[in-house]
């Protein structure tokens, strides 16, 4: 909806082509960018200011690529969307990139207008100019208006108008009622929603690629299915509606498809991974192995798919096409291989490793080459990518103890440089993240 | 924010409640005949006199010699007790991923599942699920918790 409406109204312009910012691996110099005073006249005008201001500031230093210049060290304090800005000022201060913009009511909505300097050659990069029709769109702004900032100067494209949908977890560890809930990707509480009641368990919630739908598994009258939530009706509708338990599940990239495993109880429940059409509800059976077959991710060309298979003996990590055809191991180290998924940009794959006691999180070349780790501790799980393949969200818990103490479980934000790590919030427990689209 | 809170105190006090049940239910077998008769039939009786529950080594789904002892003596029982239906509950210890564990209780559940038609009994009295690692008998983060933790546990639905 939104995408629609900037199309229709905004007004933007492009100076010149993207200015690189300096990303080497493992160490990242953060960008130091002056955020002013988002300028409203009134006290609804001001106050959206206020709260656009913040949405974007931390957007853009929870990236790890920017920081935002503290504002009492600001010379200059004027509006600078309509006046030329004091560069030296701002050179002094050492804010590389200027951003200002003001906020006011028109009789469409809220109007917001913004512009983008860049401080040292002293020029004008960006600017915008959009309505908002309701103040509910507010939060959704702030994180367009970021991935704007984010994609004009690092060339990359933006991730902040995103949503995380994950397990929130509450409870005895023994008894964990767990529900789906979805928030925004910064997990400000605003956003914050619960999608199910936590009547029946559920887990591993993922995103369609191109549509408002999450398919995740739920224990519906104790039978674990893997089921379709759509976002826009709340709807829910078994998809994995087979003989035996059905789980794993995760869209191929065309969102037509749902690969995921199943347990046959005509072959000893033992798991094998199955491709369901969604249109036709045909499914084909795509490994006949008699070990466990499961974690299934497509690449995002659609044709091939890596999986998690004990078939060697223990568990480890390998890619097929996407007819099940061509099985070759990728995972080449020591230790227990899980949880791979295969990146947007299509040339790594992350995973869960367990070794030596450790959980470790780690990416690899698509053949298993150069693997290297990114985040290592006791119990780390489900790490799931950003859309635009720089980032990663997984989940840490804590050792548990006898007495039941313990096993707090929370949602974690990494580059995959393996730098600036960060816990996303969530109202209570935060397990199986998943990143949507860029909506 | 306070809803929260209490919601979350709430759930501490059933955990409580509950782990005092699980205690007494365990303790059972030795002083159950001074608290009163134990009904035939019933998951109690299971408990008690033959054993709900079998054990499986780290990550392996085959049926160990007690395990299989175990079964005979379920197997027997439930001969004695025509008129139960049983869900066979296959777990995992924390140790692995998510799915794998599934799919891991799964192969545990069927094991003692097919152990059971085997030896007898009709598959229209048995169902099993898996519920992988995420219901743990012990809490716990050490090897103590977790050999409990991989089990098949036989649980009288009716």
């Amino acid at each position: 909806m939104i995408k629609k409406i900037l199309i229709v109204l905004f007004f933007s312009f492009n100076a010149n082509a993207a200015l690189e910012v300096t990303i080497s691996q493992g160490k990242v110099e953060p960008t130091p960018i002056a955020i002013t005073q988002i300028f409203g006249a009134d006290s609804d005008t001001a106050r959206y200011g206020n709260t656009l201001r913040q949405i974007i500031s931390n957007n853009l230093t929870n990236s790890g690529l920017f920081y935002t210049v503290n504002e009492d060290l600001y010379i200059q304090s004027d509006n600078l969307v309509e006046k030329v800005p004091r560069f030296e000022d701002w050179k002094l201060i050492k804010a590389q990139f200027l951003l200002s913009a003001d906020v006011s009511k028109n009789d469409k909505g809220i109007r917001l207008r913004m512009r983008l300097y860049d401080v040292f050659n002293a020029k004008e990069i960006e600017k915008l100019q959009l309505t908002i029709p309701d103040e509910n769109l507010i939060r959704r702004v702030g994180h367009t208006v970021s991935d704007i900032v984010y994609e004009r100067i690092t060339g990359e494209t933006g991730y902040f108008d995103t949503r995380i949908v994950y397990v929130s977890e509450i409870g005895p560890l023994d008894q964990r009622v767990k529900r789906l809930a979805i928030m925004d990707q910064d997990g400000h509480i605003d956003s914050h929603q619960f999608l199910t009641d936590g009547k029946n368990m559920v887990l591993t919630p993922r995103f369609a690629p191109n549509k408002q739908l999450i398919t995740y598994m739920e224990y519906k009258n104790n039978l674990p299915r893997v089921y379709i939530y759509n976002l826009k009706t709340g709807e829910r509708e078994i998809v994995g509606d087979f003989p035996g338990m059905t789980f794993a599940p995760r869209f191929s990239p065309d969102s037509q498809s749902v690969v995921m495993s199943f347990s046959d109880p005509n072959d000893s429940a033992n798991s094998e991974i199955y491709l369901l059409d969604l249109n036709t509800r045909s499914r084909l059976q795509l490994t006949f192995d008699s070990g466990i077959d499961t974690s299934p991710s497509f690449s995002p060309d659609g044709e091939k798919i890596v999986f998690n298979s004990d078939r060697g003996g223990s568990p480890q990590l390998f890619i097929m096409d996407k007819k099940g055809n061509n099985i070759k191991r990728i995972s080449k180290g020591r230790g227990v291989y899980g949880n791979p998924v295969w990146s947007p940009r299509g040339d790594l794959i992350a995973f869960t490793k367990l070794t030596q006691g450790n959980f470790h999180i780690g990416v690899m070349d698509v053949n298993g080459n150069n693997e290297r780790v990114i985040v290592r501790d006791f119990a780390l799980e489900s790490p799931a990518w950003s859309p635009n393949g720089r980032y990663l969200i997984f989940h840490r818990q804590k050792r548990s103890n006898l007495d039941g103490t313990g096993g707090e479980v929370t949602i974690h934000f990494i580059d995959i440089t393996g730098y600036n790590e960060r816990v996303i919030p969530t109202p209570r427990d935060g397990s199986d993240p998943a990143w949507s689209p860029l909506l | 924010m306070l809803i929260v809170a209490g919601f979350f105190l709430a759930s501490c006090a059933a955990t409580n409640t509950d782990k005092g049940g699980n205690v007494d239910a365990a303790s059972s077998s030795a002083s159950s005949s001074s608290g009163g008769e134990i009904t035939a039939g019933t998951q109690e009786d299971l408990i008690v006199n033959v054993g709900d529950r079998v054990f499986f080594e780290f990550d392996s789904s085959e049926l160990t010699v007690d395990a299989q002892a175990t079964l005979d003596a379920q197997a027997a029982w439930l001969m004695q007790y025509p008129g139960t239906n049983i869900t066979v509950e296959g777990h995992a210890d924390e140790r692995g991923t998510r799915e794998y564990n599934l799919a891991l209780g799964d192969k545990r559940a069927f094991s003692v599942y097919s152990y059971l038609a085997q030896a007898g009994i009709d598959t229209n009295r048995m169902e099993y699920v898996s519920w992988g690692k995420e219901r743990p008998e012990v809490i716990g983060s050490d090897e103590t918790a977790y050999s409990q933790n991989r089990r098949g546990v036989t649980i009288v639905s009716n």
